[in-house]
């Protein structure tokens, strides 16, 4: 264990959502606002036991819109910090979210997805909030949203959003789901020092030269806290590079494509995925969270069978991996895309595809994980 | 025209140095400054709000309060969210944060949890407060979460347009209630009192000293502090109810302003051109949300 406590070195026997709660405490945030709901109860759980004692501040807030608030307001109070939900909470923090992506706040929300739409499945696997991720706010503005397979990533890649969140002063979405969220597994965490953490990119300037929306060659402004005499004004309205409001089509049009360009301009750095078996293939399974692990049986079952296939995960949903996909439907007979919803991420590819392979999804409404005979059979069917 | 613009959108004759270049300060003020200045972001003036409106008069007592507060100005950061008063933050030369519409208090929570050194200040309007912000108010009444919130009132949405609040008087008319407001409003100090507040005062635009000297006392509060500025809206809610102008809703004010503090804030309710009971209604010591937690967190030391 370190010396603070924040970062539980070792290996553990823990769940998802458990697992992400440390990586966020090991990542350095010190504030959780939250809302009970299941399967991500019990990231707030962890973090209500394990905050106070590390001098953090745990708040129980009274809904999902006022947890994705406070988180904005604790990140310009100078803090990391973080709020876990599912889908329902998801759709409530959509308008702070997008208060979020406009005054470029890094801050980490972590969805546990369940099956939908509604109330739905509450203790029960989906993946359909992807797409909600992506575009769930209204207006255009670029996404980051992490997918872990597995307990170890939901620590791993909480880490990875908080240094995202650092990097491109944005929110990131951590996009789990009940299984993975579930899931208890071993965890290993590495000594504090081992892990890379992302400081914020505060200001060096003085309070008369900052502009808190001048963007760097990044594309991304550097930051500053309140109480330190900066005087800055953030608002949600379209605002110039102090920050004033400026309701024009002119200052639109120089403003807000940024924050769709900066996630864009920088997505060979974002980008994350895994691949299998690509060198020979003719068919790729596409897929993330828990179906991967599920596509990796069928997979296996269909190489048996003597079929050339390959696995390509993404571990970043958002920014989608176009040109690593671009390159591939120009030598593959086909996409067979299984997602826990009716077909979301699938257009992704069959963007990508852009008729040059077949693109077939393997939908699953919810409530369970895929058969993988059901994988298989597309396989197939993609091979032929 | 703010200075900008101006000099964006024109420029000094060339070559006659006898004009004065267009930003320059009107003649005689050269060298002068507002007294307020300082606390104004001049550079965003002139400010949105009609000829008339009470939220200037509002924001000069605060500023006033703020002044003599005693406390450091950078310590201060102030949160609105949606509507004319919303766009206080805007205008006040402090850390300042609009935010959405309603969620100003929670973003104010976390702000303040997040650097309990700031000072924060919610400043916003009886819409965005009580109707779709309703629910964080009452929250952070009742965890007397340490912050000031000042809510100024003036019985109707004013942004966009005229439309019924949850504080507009029974039988007033606005855009959505053209044959009058069937619904009963808000005691709006009887809620956040009822909730836990540890400050809860109510005066009018009227009131400028008054006021201020709430607005000082509320942010010297440990714990939840609120005021609410009844004020006027002459644009909006003087003219749909044929009220005359906001001058005529001031004398409204002085004529039928009763200051009763320590009043039974049950018995505050505001009627349609009745009677406005202000005054500090309440003024208690309580220990605050983090206080609680510290405690908490002591006793489970303790144990072991």
């Amino acid at each position: 264990m370190s010396e603070s406590g924040a970062v539980l070195t070792g290996e553990h026997f823990m769940n998802g959502d458990i697992a992400a709660a440390e990586g966020a405490l090991a990542a350095g945030c010190t504030f959780f606002a939250g809302y009970p709901i299941t399967p991500a109860t019990e990231v707030a759980e962890r973090m209500a036991e394990r905050l106070p004692e590390l001098g953090g501040i745990y708040i129980q807030m009274e809904d999902e819109i006022a947890s994705m608030g406070a988180i904005l307001g604790a990140a310009w109070g100078g803090r990391k910090s973080m709020t876990a939900t599912s889908g329902p909470g998801f759709s409530l923090m959509m308008e702070n979210l997008g208060l979020g992506m406009m005054t470029e706040t890094p801050c980490v929300l972590v969805n546990v997805q369940r099956g939908g739409p509604s109330t739905g499945l509450p203790t029960l696997v989906g993946q359909q909030d992807m797409m909600q991720a992506r575009w769930g706010s209204h207006g255009d503005y670029g996404v980051i949203a992490l997918c872990p397979n597995s307990p170890q990533e939901c620590f791993d890649l909480t880490i990875e959003a908080f240094n995202l969140a650092e990097t491109y002063r944005m929110p990131v979405l951590v996009m789990s789901d009940e299984v993975i969220g579930h899931m208890t597994e071993k965890v290993v965490i590495p000594a504090a020092e081992r892990i890379q953490l992302t400081p914020r990119r505060h200001t060096t300037l003085a309070p008369a030269e900052y502009r808190p929306f001048a963007p760097g060659a990044d594309l991304v402004p550097e930051m500053v806290a309140a109480g330190r005499n900066y005087r800055i004004h953030v608002t949600g309205l379209t605002h110039d590079e102090r920050g004033y409001p400026a309701v024009t089509a002119a200052v639109q049009e120089r403003m807000v494509p940024r924050l769709t360009e900066k996630v864009r301009a920088n997505a060979g750095r974002i980008v994350r995925f895994a691949a299998g078996g690509l060198e020979d293939a003719q068919v790729v399974v596409v897929c993330y969270g828990i179906t991967s692990r599920v596509a990796q049986l069928a997979v296996e079952m269909a190489r048996g069978q003597g079929l050339k296939v390959g696995l390509f995960r993404l571990i970043t949903a958002w920014p989608f991996p176009e040109p690593a996909l671009r390159e591939l439907s120009g030598r593959v007979r086909g996409f067979v895309v299984p997602e826990i919803n009716l077909g979301q991420m699938v257009y992704e590819v069959e963007r990508c595809a852009a008729g040059r392979a077949k693109t077939l999804l393997v939908p699953h409404p919810g409530g369970g994980v895929h058969d993988p005979e059901t994988i298989l059979a597309a396989i197939e069917e993609a091979a032929r | 025209m703010n200075k900008q613009e101006r000099a964006a959108g024109e420029s000094a004759p060339a070559g006659n140095p006898a004009v004065a270049p267009p930003d320059a300060a009107p003649e005689g003020t050269a060298g002068r400054q507002h007294p307020k200045d300082r606390l104004l972001r001049g550079d965003r003036l002139p400010h949105i709000w009609c000829p008339t409106c009470g939220i200037g008069t509002c924001v000069s007592s605060f500023i006033e309060a703020i002044e003599e507060s005693g406390i450091a100005e950078e310590r201060f950061a102030i949160v609105s969210g949606i509507g004319c008063t919303g766009r206080v933050a805007g205008y006040v030369k402090l850390d300042s944060f609009h935010t959405t519409h309603g969620r100003a208090i929670p973003f104010a929570t976390g702000l303040h949890l997040a650097n309990p050194e700031l000072k924060v200040v919610v400043f916003s309007g009886d819409g965005d407060l009580v109707a779709i912000g309703g629910n964080h108010l009452i929250h952070a009444a009742r965890r007397n979460v340490d912050i000031t919130v000042i809510c100024l009132n003036n019985f109707i949405y004013g942004m966009t347009g005229g439309q019924a609040a949850p504080t507009t008087p029974f039988s007033a008319r606005t855009t959505t209630t053209p044959y009058g407001n069937s619904e009963y409003p808000f005691n709006v100090p009887h809620l956040v009192a009822s909730c836990g507040a540890s400050y809860v005062a109510r005066w009018t635009a009227l009131h400028v000293r008054r006021m201020k000297r709430a607005m000082i006392e509320a942010i010297a509060k440990r714990g939840f502090s609120f005021v609410e500025v009844i004020a006027p809206c002459s644009t909006l809610y003087a003219r749909k109810n044929r009220l005359g102008t906001g001058f005529d809703l001031m004398k409204f004010y002085h004529d039928n302003c009763e200051i009763r503090h320590g009043a039974n804030t049950a018995e505050v309710d505001i009627g349609f051109q009745e009677r406005i009971v202000v005054g500090k209604f309440v003024d208690i010591e309580k220990p605050t949300f983090l206080d609680r937690m510290q405690e908490n967190m002591q006793r489970h030391t303790r144990k072991g």
